[in-house]
């Protein structure tokens, strides 16, 4: 079972949060507005949701990789 | 009547809402980019109000294009749909049309697959929606009298004006915004004032 | 190992094996007398440079030397050769000479000194990796500039050369040398660090596998490549073998850039006991701060270092005179950090200038109680959140000195401070970037 991990390209990212609304287990803000992504990997109930983060992301900050 | 204007008639209404959708589409894009939000909804809604109606979009353009081919009165080619400016009827109107059709198919595609493409290219094609709008408008006006008086032009107003409001929001936006390179010095002079003193 | 600063009576560089009976087996690098070696000078002193005949052949040789990247990171040079090597894709090379470090000396000192040592290196790393295009990096300045195209042109007559080198100018940003940032540049834009992955020895300048070397890997690579391992290895450590550049601050106001055997102890080569200094700093803006006692026990080495979360980095070593505040030192210090961030990334653009003026404000005894505890919070917050390495290292020098100065603050929070005079110790650039030109 490949695990997976969420990455922000912060260069991309210009702090529009969608990503810690819909994954609030895996991902909250700074103070600045910005993503704290959780150390950990994305269990697999959380993985549809994941998806619908990285592709409803309006820069296309957020990545799913697999975690090594 | 006849079978014809059945879908001429839906053809034009279709057109119509098209042509709202589409701006209140375009709207609601720039709210994204502006990290905008809607009263009561959360930030991932306003993302989502944006596909969903562009979804929508698709489904009452498509409506539009084949009931005017369907009809035959026309006589508009299937090539239409692709090739600009192959009609005989009404060449420069409805070859306008098929230029938005393929511009907005560009931006719709590559939205739909947005997660596998490089986001700059991903953003490159999404720009095209912004080429596609005066297309649009100047297809909708030629290609029928409906939009040129009554209701139908108020309404067509409307949407311009609403458009072309948000278009003048974003550049003035865009305008104010510091400049990479001078945001740092911006920050430090807020941070200190921030800080607090004895 | 001995040989620390450079015996001025003999100065010889050694040509052959380090068994010379008196003991003088340094500078490698540097010329004697610090005079600048023309291409004759440099053939006669060091011979001449022999290629290999076809790729990867000098990597066996170079990790049987045990070098390390000389630019900061000590990454294994075998490791970085084979990685681009075995790319596909035609590879270019670039030799980092904008160490962007502004206590740091050593790469404009060798690039002054001993350029062709550096060009012999940028042939021979090139060929290692097949690389068909060649670029040299370094700071705008016009007599360093003009002596490279100089030493080009000789190189050029004598046909040493089989790649032409594009010299290539950098801005003077701290982040100008970091290699994302460096490939940026090269290739023609802005020098901002990028996202990574892709790191660029797989895709860099214009997407080829790059190769990034500072100019003295690479000159430290030329001089193996003549001498052998053996050689190589036989000042040093056995787990850090070789020789290095450091640029010393003496708490006097004297010191330069000397070559020295890492693995020398930190106290001979700052003469902390003639002159003692309150704190030391160790590797550059990026690294940290020593006690005088630490200082006192330890060499310079990563192995000595790494456990009390420093590192040789640049080798940097500067001893901050006795009747300095450390606080204040470190505050300007932060401040020019935050002000070189390329302001791409969130966390760093928002992060470093609050810890920066919070920080100012502990060092003029006007920060409020909360300070400390908002420092650490910051730190937290920016670390390993941007898209290169700057946050982390300037969370790594924000938290030596809240180590190491830790007694001053209690004072400055009590509105006293020991220092002397605010004579300003360590060098900060004048002037901020501000505009997008600043970084090409």
């Amino acid at each position: 079972m490949m695990e997976e991990r969420l990455r922000v390209n912060p260069i991309l990212c210009t702090g529009h949060g969608l990503c810690a609304e819909l994954l609030p287990e895996q991902i909250t803000m700074d103070e600045w507005d910005y993503p704290i992504l959780a150390d950990k990997t994305v269990p697999p109930g959380l993985s549809k949701m994941a998806r619908r983060a990285v592709t409803d992301c309006p820069a296309l900050a957020l990545m799913l990789v697999r975690d090594r | 009547m006849t079978t014809g204007s059945v879908f001429w008639f839906a053809s034009r209404a279709t057109g119509v809402v098209s042509l709202v959708l589409f701006s209140l589409v375009a709207i609601l894009g720039i709210l994204v980019n502006r990290q905008g939000r809607l009263p009561g909804l959360p930030r991932f809604a306003v993302t989502g109000l944006h596909r969903n109606l562009s979804l929508l979009t698709v489904a009452f353009l498509g409506t539009h294009i084949v009931t005017a081919i369907v009809d035959g009165y026309a006589h508009i080619p299937w090539l239409s749909t692709i090739v600009p400016f192959s009609s005989g009827y009404e060449r420069l109107w409805i070859g306008l049309g098929t230029v938005a059709i393929d511009l907005f198919a560009a931006v719709m595609v590559t939205s739909l697959l947005r997660d596998r493409l490089t986001p700059a290219l991903w953003r490159a094609v999404h720009w095209l929606a912004y080429a596609c709008y005066p297309v649009i408008l100047v297809h909708s006006l030629g290609a029928s009298r409906d939009l040129r008086s009554g209701w139908l032009l108020a309404l067509t107003m409307a949407t311009v004006f609403a458009v072309v409001t948000a278009i003048g929001y974003r550049v003035m936006e865009g305008r104010a915004a510091i400049p990479r390179a001078g945001r740092v010095p911006q920050q430090l002079v807020l941070a200190d004032k921030t800080g607090s003193r004895r | 190992m001995t040989a620390a600063i450079r015996d001025t009576a003999t100065g010889h560089p050694v040509a052959d094996s380090g068994d010379r009976i008196d003991g003088t087996v340094l500078p490698r690098l540097l010329p004697a007398g610090n005079q600048p070696m023309g291409l004759s000078a440099h053939l006669k002193v060091h011979g001449e440079m022999h290629y290999r005949g076809g790729p990867r052949m000098l990597i066996h040789t170079i990790e049987s030397a045990g070098l390390t990247g000389r630019g900061g990171a000590a990454f294994p040079t075998h490791r970085k050769l084979t990685a681009v090597a075995d790319q596909k894709g035609v590879p270019v090379v670039v030799g980092n000479g904008a160490e962007g470090e502004p206590a740091s000396d050593k790469d404009k000192t060798l690039l002054w000194s001993s350029p062709h040592l550096v060009l012999d290196g940028l042939q021979l790393a090139a060929e290692t990796v097949g690389a068909r295009r060649a670029y040299l990096y370094v700071h705008r300045n016009p007599r360093l500039v003009h002596r490279l195209e100089s030493a080009l042109a000789e190189r050029a007559t004598a046909r040493l050369d089989r790649l032409e080198v594009q010299l290539v100018s950098a801005p003077p940003r701290f982040l100008a040398g970091e290699e994302s940032a460096l490939a940026s540049r090269v290739q023609g834009g802005p020098a901002l660090p990028r996202f990574t992955p892709p790191r660029v020895f797989e895709s860099g300048v214009k997407g080829a596998p790059t190769l990034v070397q500072n100019v003295e890997s690479l000159a430290q690579l030329a001089l193996i490549s003549r001498h052998g391992p053996a050689w190589f290895r036989s000042v040093g450590t056995e787990a850090e073998p070789g020789s290095m550049l450091t640029t010393v601050r003496l708490a006097n106001g004297g010191g330069g850039v000397t070559e020295v055997a890492i693995g020398t102890p930190i106290s001979r080569l700052l003469r902390l006991s003639e002159l003692p200094a309150r704190a030391v700093l160790v590797g550059g803006y990026h690294g940290a701060w020593l006690t005088p006692e630490q200082a006192g026990r330890l060499t310079l080495s990563n192995a000595d270092l790494r456990p009390l979360g420093a590192a040789v980095g640049a080798g940097v070593l500067a001893a901050l005179p006795a009747d300095r505040c450390g606080l204040v030192e470190s505050a300007r210090v932060v401040q020019y950090l935050a002000l070189e961030s390329a302001g791409q990334c969130g966390p760093c653009l928002n992060g470093l200038p609050s810890i920066a003026a919070t920080f100012a404000q502990i060092a003029e005894r006007r920060s409020s109680p909360s300070a400390p505890h908002d420092l650490q919070r910051w730190s937290s917050l920016v670390e390993r959140r941007g898209a290169c390495h700057h946050p982390d290292g300037t969370v790594r020098f924000l938290r030596s000195a809240l180590t190491v100065f830790a007694d001053e603050i209690t004072l400055h929070e009590a509105g006293g401070c020991s220092a002397g005079t605010y004579e300003p110790f360590l060098p900060i650039p004048a002037g901020s970037p501000d505009h997008k030109d600043d970084w090409t």
